[in-house]
């Protein structure tokens, strides 16, 4: 065929693109006169070199993964969904407001209120942009684009307005320690692992996991994920088919949309256990570079997630130690964006070309390997 | 032969990554004649063409013209040596006038008026030497496509062009326009012009070309003199093999009525009348063959049918009316009423590209208990289903693990058909069965189409190509501009009565010249072949 083999596409791809990332940012960090071996030392030390590093670098992949699985699946039925941010705050509004009003006995209980509330309300904010696109055809990245900034107009007035807690912050009050969930402390405790106390990492690290595969099988396994990929491959096939693009487009976006939502579970019940401004911290951005970087796959985007975790905590970790801005660290995180998202392709053709030579001289040499079937219409027809 | 050949190839090769779509091709075409080009698809014809017009560049091999060895690199060179390109997809400005898309890009000066009266007269001069009448001042979405590839003709021989190269000219003419484009061809020939003519017609190989080369997989498999070969020896040529050019099949016994179209009507989203009050009855046991031009309302038609078009009037299936508004009904409840669909473009509707064959099995059946288990679908099953199909219709390779992207036109046909035939429908939507598909594998298309309607099957056949339609349909009808012309048997027409109505020529008893066809066909503005 002429293709690359799968693990060439899914693995040296991403980590050929990451190499190239971490060796410009080396560049960059020559030139402000530091020493990137240093940093990366540091960055490797303060992610994952302790359970406290790991801590914090699972906390913010939990974040990832929500956002990554909400752009996934939406770019499974070629819908570009750059409102996870907004969903995401929304999903924070509704867990504080089933949190605060509602008493719960136990964690357990509220956990599973708290991720169908945030999950609904996430649905829900984007629900409009998708009925807009479904029903009337406004395009659905200018739509979830400005929800974003409405989202974040709502949060503001809910936070300085009713759900102020009394004070200077602009924050709801906390949360029942009822409702507080338990820490990957807790969890690794009760087999006897020690693990830092003081990171955010929490329970819902596994909601996430859970959600991963939950989402693989929806798309590879189900009615549902069939007609999703097959209307994002062509809508006038799903037409004839018989699939409606109006129900497709409406039932990735609700699932999408609480994907994003779900997230706050994580930060806003799981690390900050109340409602302060700005929760989602842009993570709702980030997952559009883990969903490209993931390939819209479940388990890409977990791996993904790790991956910006780490430079998340890492970068944090630089920005305390060394002489190196917060600013700065954000040009790294954006480096790998760039090469692992946007210039997929810069590597991927020419590894492919390399395949394919490779390929070539091994069949000539081995006197070609039986029938080539599809040699007639793809390339030669497909080029014109 | 001492003549120096117009355009001399010498050796050209050219390989997309691993597909070798030009393998050594050697050929001479000599000054005043017109040389035909005759392949499958995929056999390597347009890559050739497009080596010659510069949009490709050879992996090796050399271009002569005239006995010159000239290097093109991109079409403007093609230009200056005297090639022009008439596209099997017209290049041209919708809302621009003739005269301005003849100018366009072959300007003499910044400003446009000196160029424009210029070409004006050159348009007047060229149209008295070749029958290449066209107004100079329509808009070219005024004007049919037959006009609109005079006007493509036209823009070769403005900017000089000595050898004209026409890729699949006649797949969106009528009968009629296609001998006009012929006759023009001769004209043109007669005054010293080279023509390059690439089609996959075997009839109109013979009409019009004083030699043949055959292509097949890449290769020049032979060049001979038109006069010296015969259609079923090309054919051969073409295949590799020995193939059936006729279908076989015994005379239909119809019964009773399967559908029942009365009245229907299509308006598009752009509010363009598509279909207008069309009524017919396929019967069980017969094809029905819907002839005409692309774009004259037939895929509207299908698309009603197979419930992703909405219309007004009444269709009955079985007796039972069926919901026209898509409130009720989409694709799916049409599968449940017993209608299978071959859609006309199995790329753009009838497959999922980047789908598994075996995903592509189960489309548009994937709510079909067989395939479920539980919440999920049963891939295992399915992969079997699909192995089973593949064999049965002898798709290949018959992996169902390929991507249907990487099977060529006929398998995928094949996988289209082995998925709605082996539903066992009461009645099979079918629409263009053998487009882009290889000879050898439109034999065995036509077969199963056949063995579906002997067993008792209505079939509902669109094709714009009129030999497949008398070949194959029990009963063929016209359509032009969204209307039913007249219904015909195929023993009792000809392809010369179809070829006016498919022009919307309904009073066949009186004697037509060609002027009066022509004056008929402008006048069309453009209603027939805007899609294709």
């Amino acid at each position: 065929m002429d293709r690359m083999p799968a693990w060439a596409d899914a693995i040296l791809v991403p980590l050929i693109s990451l190499l190239l990332a971490a060796l410009l940012s080396a560049v960059v960090i020559l030139a402000i006169g530091e020493n990137p071996v240093e940093a990366l030392n540091l960055m490797v030390a303060g992610a994952l070199g302790s359970t406290y590093g790991w801590g914090y670098t699972l906390y913010y992949a939990t974040n990832f993964i929500f956002t990554g699985l909400c752009v996934a699946i939406a770019f499974h039925a070629r819908l570009f969904n750059i409102g996870g941010e907004g969903q995401a705050l929304l999903g924070g509004l509704g867990v504080a407001v089933i949190l605060l009003y509602v008493p719960w006995p136990h964690w357990t209980i509220a956990l599973i209120a708290a991720t169908l509330s945030a999950g609904a309300f996430g649905a829900a904010w984007a629900a409009i942009p998708a009925y807009l696109q479904a029903k009337r055809g406004s395009h659905i990245v200018i739509t979830t684009i400005m929800f974003n900034f409405i989202a974040s107009a709502l949060l503001n007035w809910a936070l300085v307005g009713p759900m102020k807690a009394p004070g200077q912050e602009p924050a709801t009050p906390s949360f029942a320690a009822s409702t507080h969930l338990p820490t990957l402390s807790d969890v690794f405790g009760l087999v006897g692992i020690q693990w830092s106390s003081a990171a955010p990492a929490n329970v819902s690290f596994f909601v996430a996991i859970a959600a991963c595969v939950a989402l693989w099988l929806l798309i590879w396994r189900t009615k549902l994920g069939y007609e999703i990929r097959a209307f994002g491959q062509s809508e006038p096939a799903a037409r004839y088919a018989g699939i409606s693009p109006v129900k497709i487009i409406m039932v990735t976006m609700l699932i999408s949309g609480a994907l994003a939502g779900c997230m706050a579970i994580n930060n806003v019940q799981g690390e900050a256990e109340r409602l302060v401004l700005n929760a989602a911290e842009g993570a709702g951005f980030i997952g559009i570079a883990v969903a490209l970087m993931g390939r819209s796959h479940p388990l890409g985007v977990f791996l993904a997630a790790i991956l910006f975790g780490f430079l998340y905590q890492g970068g944090a970790e630089l920005a305390l130690w060394m002489n190196i801005q917060r600013e700065l660290v954000v040009v790294i995180q954006a480096l790998v964006i760039l090469f692992t998202g946007a210039l997929d392709n810069m590597i991927r053709m020419p590894l492919e070309s390399l395949f394919l030579a490779n390929r070539r001289r091994r069949e000539r040499r081995g006197g070609g390997g039986g029938p080539k079937p599809d040699r007639k219409s793809t390339t030669a027809e497909g080029a014109r | 032969m001492s003549e120096t050949p117009a355009i001399e190839l010498k050796g050209i090769s050219k390989a997309f990554g691993p597909v070798q779509a030009n393998k050594d091709i050697s050929i001479r075409v000599m000054p005043g004649t017109i040389h035909g080009i005759i392949g499958e698809n995929g056999a390597g014809k347009s890559t050739l063409m497009s080596i010659l017009y510069g949009f490709y560049k050879a992996d090796a091999g050399e271009i002569f013209i005239s006995g010159k060895k000239t290097e093109i690199p991109d079409s403007q060179a093609a230009i200056t040596a005297g090639i022009g390109m008439v596209f099997q997809h017209f290049k041209l400005v919708q809302n621009f006038t003739v005269l301005e898309n003849v100018v366009l890009g072959a300007e003499d000066s910044g400003l446009l008026k000196p160029s424009l009266s210029r070409a004006r007269g050159e348009l007047k001069k060229l149209a008295e030497e070749y029958e290449l009448n066209v107004d100079p001042d329509a808009v070219i979405d005024d004007i049919g496509v037959g006009m609109q590839q005079r006007v493509e003709i036209l823009k070769a021989l403005y900017r000089g062009a000595d050898i004209l190269i026409l890729d699949e000219p006649t797949g969106v003419l009528t009968p009629a326009e296609a001998d006009h484009l012929f006759r023009i061809l001769e004209g043109l020939k007669r005054e010293g012009k080279t023509i390059i003519l690439i089609t996959h017609k075997l009839r109109e190989i013979m009409e019009v070309t004083d030699t043949v080369s055959v292509m097949r997989r890449g290769e020049m498999t032979a060049t001979v003199k038109t006069e010296d070969t015969n259609p079923s020896e090309l054919a051969e040529l073409m295949v590799g093999r020995k193939v059936l050019l006729r279908v076989e099949k015994t005379p239909a016994q119809p019964k009773q009525a399967i559908v029942e179209v009365r009245n229907l009507n299509v308006t598009d989203e752009k509010g363009v009348h598509r279909v207008k009050d069309v009524s017919f009855d396929v019967r069980a046991g017969e094809i029905l063959g819907i002839a005409g031009v692309a774009g004259n309302g037939q895929s509207e038609l299908l698309e009603v049918l197979g419930g992703y078009e909405v219309a007004t009037g009444s269709v009955k299936i079985n007796g039972q009316e069926i919901d026209l508004t898509g409130a009720k009904s989409d694709g799916r409840s049409r599968r449940a009423r017993g209608i299978s669909h071959v859609p006309e473009d199995r790329q753009r509707e009838g497959l999922i590209m980047d789908f598994h064959a075996w995903e592509n099995i189960a489309f548009g059946y994937h709510h079909d208990p067989a395939y479920q288990s539980g919440i999920l679908m049963n891939n295992a099953t399915i992969r079997q289903v699909c192995q089973d199909k593949m064999e049965r219709f002898d798709v290949r390779p018959p992996d169902p693990n390929l991507l249907a992207k990487s099977f060529s036109g006929g398998n995928q046909q094949k996988i289209v058909l082995a998925r709605e035939i082996e539903r066992d429908p009461d009645l099979l939507l079918v629409g263009q069965p053998t487009r882009g598909v290889d000879i050898g594998a439109i034999e065995f298309i036509h077969q199963e189409i056949v063995r579906l309607r002997d067993k008792g099957k209505a079939i509902l056949l669109v094709s714009v190509e009129l030999d497949e339609i008398m070949g194959l349909a029990d009963r063929i009808a016209v359509m032009f501009d969204g209307r039913i012309m007249g219904e015909r048997l195929p023993s009792e027409t000809s392809e010369q009565e179809l070829g006016l109505l498919m022009a919307g020529i309904t009073d066949t008893d009186r004697t037509h010249d060609h002027s009066e066809v022509e004056a008929q066909l402008a006048e069309r503005h453009g209603a027939a072949g805007k899609e294709a």
